[in-house]
């Protein structure tokens, strides 16, 4: 130990005055020094949560206004000099069911090569018939993903031909970034995404009304897309998540939890046992890029599972996790009473029927606890799913856990290198507050949970 | 569609065995005899030898079906096409297979082609039929045996629980498996890597250029380690004079000084640092710390780059405060409250006390938290792709980019996935690399920590 204190000698406690003015000169600097050590602290834990408030403000800040997209809504005239297709199969008697496919799909890639465009930049240009705009600038205003609603709405409904429908379409990208300031406006042309005449237009469909902000509710409906960027969402990826923390919870969790009762209830005292533990306590600590490097060999090269796969994924975080359900199971299992143990063992249980029936049940909430911290954890992993492909850009819903897949957190990624900055800067905060909103809503769950379980004991 | 049918079948069998035990083993119950195992034990029992010898059979066809298959095919293909190079015969494999499974082929299917999907058709289903009937049979037969088997005396309860300790047993070896995994697909990996590069130019080379796989640059790419390791320390060095700081301080208000209201707020919202994925730091750190940073630098006459050294180590360090805080928070409090009173009883003040009395009583445990921070600062990645600038290069400036081992490892791997180029095959010596520093400061922190943790108790 460092400290060194004189121990009172003879002539202190005589009450020497010297020796008592030197103490008191010396305790005001003692007191100052103690009160600047406390202000250090003080400092350290406001330095710590301002970090707190500043990420979470940046975030909000950054991301909620990505939640609200601007919408044009325009009458769209189904021009039959435009929509030139003929009177939808309809099916007769004679004809089978094979055969009234083949004509239904042909008559879609019809309606397909159906020049939407025009339809699309007519109705644009009759919202403002008194505009010059040329068909490009026209275009530029509304994503490119309308096109096809166009379409998809017109084979729904064959009947729309000749007539004008209201169609609330998604702004693009660029129009969106215009209208929000997301772009500096003062910009001069060469550095605008728009040309002059589709920003003076998006302008003035805001300023009349027809142009107006709205919820952005595709971000949980669409999956990821590259050609019509403000139709970009999150549903592929957070089915492809979904998948894999499925697959952690039907792993991770038994053989946790299982090998956690063995260690701690059943296992002796050995070599053997001791090396495991270890060996828990370092993969624990392993960083998790490691674990992406084993996939890539293990499941990936040597074992030839796909590339992409939310099922390799979820593999690799089950190895990832499990040790921290280990590790929490077993301090919730240390902390059972022994009373317990040695009641069900007196009145005449085996080993086996005392730790299943009696001293599992009670750590139920500290295993359920240990679950959602680990399965946030995995949810949030990003590293070792760049390794196995899951980097890949996948534009459906995986239907399965062996289909190509994304993950929110790979999602998150993918959006920050976007090229398209203005944009996909506000839509990669929007998906970490949807990350982080899945989390807290996993640990709120966990927290409920574990009071509910905790008050019926 | 295969899988589920077998599923299906095996859950049935399931039920009917258990069920047919319990109800044999019941009826004798009831009839008056004591018999040693409750029925539930006998049914499990019946139900474990039926599901064993179905599941072994299934478990041999998914090791070896596939081989056959191959085999078969082999078999079906004039002598021409098998005296083919091995890359070609993949590829007319891969066709025939793909035929066979109906998704069709790019090109004309040869008439070989076709005729050997047609018996490739037929083989899987008979196989398929063959290895289903055979797993029901033998089931059927480890049924029929182990419902003969019940009788009063069998002690159904002690084999059952002889199995579950198996199942334990083997749930404990999936850590180990998993560090035998780690380590063997490292090694194995980095050893064909070091076929193409010595290791002595890797772990002491001052030049990190890979080249491009595809230019064909090979062997002659420059992997020197060096450059990637300068970076990975300065980042970590970084982060910890950032995080070791303000963690230890915040543990010691929170534990010293703050009341339990205070604590209990503050310690939770720190915590919430740990929670957020490190993606979203890397995010943070891109957009909002780096361009502060280089604001700052420029402010100061100082040529900061946006993204750097400096931008990543601070913001890991960031991510690091709540790993130390608790940890030594932990240790803090376990010093004894008597060597607290003690130095308080003297005289001396608290910060005098916490400075010279709690501090180095829980130096071991403090010690051990900073490995351990050190360790997870070395194996943070995504931190540091977004916001380090990945440039390779030895500098001593901190507000330069530079780039970490962990970035390198996702660089070389991702996208391409061809094990057999030094480029792909690098990021495993990388790994090794990353997986040796780690093991041993994880090692070091574990057993400074066990040796000291038991002082004072």
């Amino acid at each position: 130990m460092a400290h060194s204190f004189t121990p009172p000698s003879e002539q202190a406690l005589d009450g020497s005055a010297e020796r008592l003015k030197r103490i008191r000169a010396g305790l005001g600097k003692r007191h100052a020094r103690e009160r600047r050590f406390r202000a250090l602290g003080i400092a350290a834990i406001a330095a710590a949560l301002g970090f707190v408030a500043i990420l979470f403000s940046m975030i909000l800040y950054q991301g909620l206004p990505a939640f609200t997209q601007a919408n044009l809504e325009v009458d769209v005239h189904f021009d039959p000099a435009i929509v030139k297709v003929a009177a939808r199969p309809v099916r007769d008697a004679q004809q089978s069911s094979a055969e009234y496919q083949r004509a239904l799909l042909d008559w879609e890639r019809k309606v397909t090569m159906v020049n939407w465009n025009r339809v699309l930049e007519q109705s644009i240009k009759a919202a403002a018939p008194d505009f010059e705009i040329d068909t490009k600038s026209a275009l530029s205003i509304v994503e490119t993903s309308e096109r096809f609603r166009l379409r998809d709405m017109f084979v729904a409904d064959p009947g729309l031909l000749g007539q004008t429908v209201k169609v609330k379409m998604l702004a693009s990208a660029n129009a969106d970034n215009w209208l929000k300031g997301n772009i500096d406006r003062s910009l001069p042309d060469t550095q605008q995404q728009l040309s002059p005449s589709a920003r003076m237009l998006s302008d003035r469909f805001m300023e009349d009304g027809q142009m107006r902000f709205a919820f952005a509710w595709h971000i949980f409906t669409n999956s990821d897309s590259r050609s019509a960027p403000a139709s970009a969402g999150l549903a592929g990826a957070f089915i492809g998540s979904l998948y894999m923390m499925l697959v952690v919870i039907v792993l991770a969790v038994p053989i946790g939890v299982m090998s956690a009762v063995y260690l701690e209830e059943f296992a002796p005292k050995n070599k053997f046992t001791d090396f495991i533990e270890v060996n828990i306590n370092n993969l624990a600590a392993v960083p998790s890029i490691v674990f992406g490097l084993l996939g890539a060999a293990v499941f990936i090269n040597y074992f030839r599972l796909p590339l992409s796969a939310p099922l390799v994924g979820g593999l690799v975080l089950t190895l990832m996790t499990l040790p921290t359900i280990i590790i929490a199971t077993r301090s919730a299992l240390r902390a059972v009473p022994p009373s317990l143990r040695q009641a069900a063992l007196g009145i005449g249980a085996s080993k086996t029927q005392t730790v299943f029936h009696h001293v599992l049940p009670v750590t139920y909430p500290g295993i359920l606890t240990a679950t959602i911290i680990g399965v946030a954890q995995a949810l949030g992993e990003t590293a070792p799913l760049l390794l196995i492909g899951m980097n890949a850009f996948v534009a459906q819903i995986p239907g399965s856990p062996l289909e190509p897949s994304s993950a929110l957190p790979v999602q998150i990624y993918l959006w920050q290198g976007n090229e398209n900055r203005n944009f996909f800067e506000a839509r990669t905060s929007a998906a970490i507050i949807v990350l982080l909103g899945l989390m807290l809503m996993l640990n709120a769950i966990a927290i409920f949970l574990r009071a509910r379980l905790e008050r019926r004991k | 569609m295969n899988t589920a049918i077998v599923a299906s079948l095996l859950l049935l069998m399931l039920g009917f065995a258990y069920q047919l035990g319990w109800s044999r083993s019941r009826n004798m119950a009831v009839s008056g005899v004591k018999i040693h195992s409750r029925p539930a034990y006998h049914a499990s029992l019946v139900a474990f030898w039926a599901l064993l010898p179905a599941l072994l059979v299934l478990g041999l066809w998914a090791l070896f079906g596939d081989t056959a298959t191959r085999t078969y095919i082999l078999a079906q293909l004039p002598t021409e096409i098998t005296s083919l190079t091995a890359a070609d015969l993949e590829v007319t494999i891969r066709r025939i297979r793909q035929i066979e499974s109906g998704f069709g082929v790019v090109g004309e299917a040869q008439t070989y082609e076709n005729s050997a999907a047609q018996a490739l058709r037929e083989f899987r289903a008979l196989t398929f039929a063959f290895v289903v009937a055979t797993a029901a049979a033998t089931g059927a037969v480890g049924l029929f045996l182990a419902q003969r088997r019940i009788n009063p005396r069998l002690r159904a309860r002690n084999e059952i629980e002889r199995i579950v300790r198996v199942l334990l047993i083997g749930c404990s070896v999936v850590a180990i498996l998993t560090t035998v995994g780690i380590v063997a697909s490292l090694l194995a990996e980095a050893f064909r890597f070091f076929t193409f590069v010595s290791p002595i130019d890797f772990f002491f080379g001052t030049v990190w250029s890979p080249g491009f796989s595809s230019t064909g640059a090979g062997a002659s790419g420059k992997y020197g380690l060096l450059p990637l390791l300068w970076g990975t320390l300065m980042v970590a060095a970084i982060a910890i004079l950032v995080a070791l700081p303000i963690g230890l301080m915040t543990a010691i208000y929170l534990t010293q000084y703050a009341t339990p209201r205070v604590r209990g707020i503050v310690k939770p919202i720190i915590e919430l640092l740990a929670g957020i994925p490190t993606i979203v730091y890397g995010f943070f750190a891109l957009v909002t710390v780096g361009p502060f940073l280089a604001g700052i630098g420029s402010a100061l006459g100082l040529d900061i780059r946006a993204t750097s050294a400096l931008t990543a180590g601070v913001v890991m360090g960031v991510m690091i405060i709540p790993f130390i805080s608790s940890l030594s928070d932990d240790v803090i409090r376990q010093v004894p409250l008597a060597m607290r009173d003690g130095s308080l009883g003297l005289g001396a003040t608290q910060s005098e006390t916490i400075r010279r009395v709690v501090i180095p009583a829980a130096l071991p445990g403090i010690v051990g938290a900073f490995l351990l921070a050190v360790s997870r600062a070395i194996g943070e990645t995504m931190i540091v792709v977004l916001a380090a600038g990945n440039s390779p290069f030895l500098r001593l400036n901190p507000g330069e980019p530079v780039s970490t081992v962990t970035v390198t490892i996702v660089n070389q791997l991702t996208g391409d996935t061809d094990f057999a180029s030094p480029q792909s095959l690098v990021a495993f010596a990388l790994g090794l690399t990353l997986f040796v520093m780690t093991l041993i400061l994880n090692v070091a922190a574990l057993f400074i920590v066990r040796r000291y943790r038991e002082q004072y108790d």
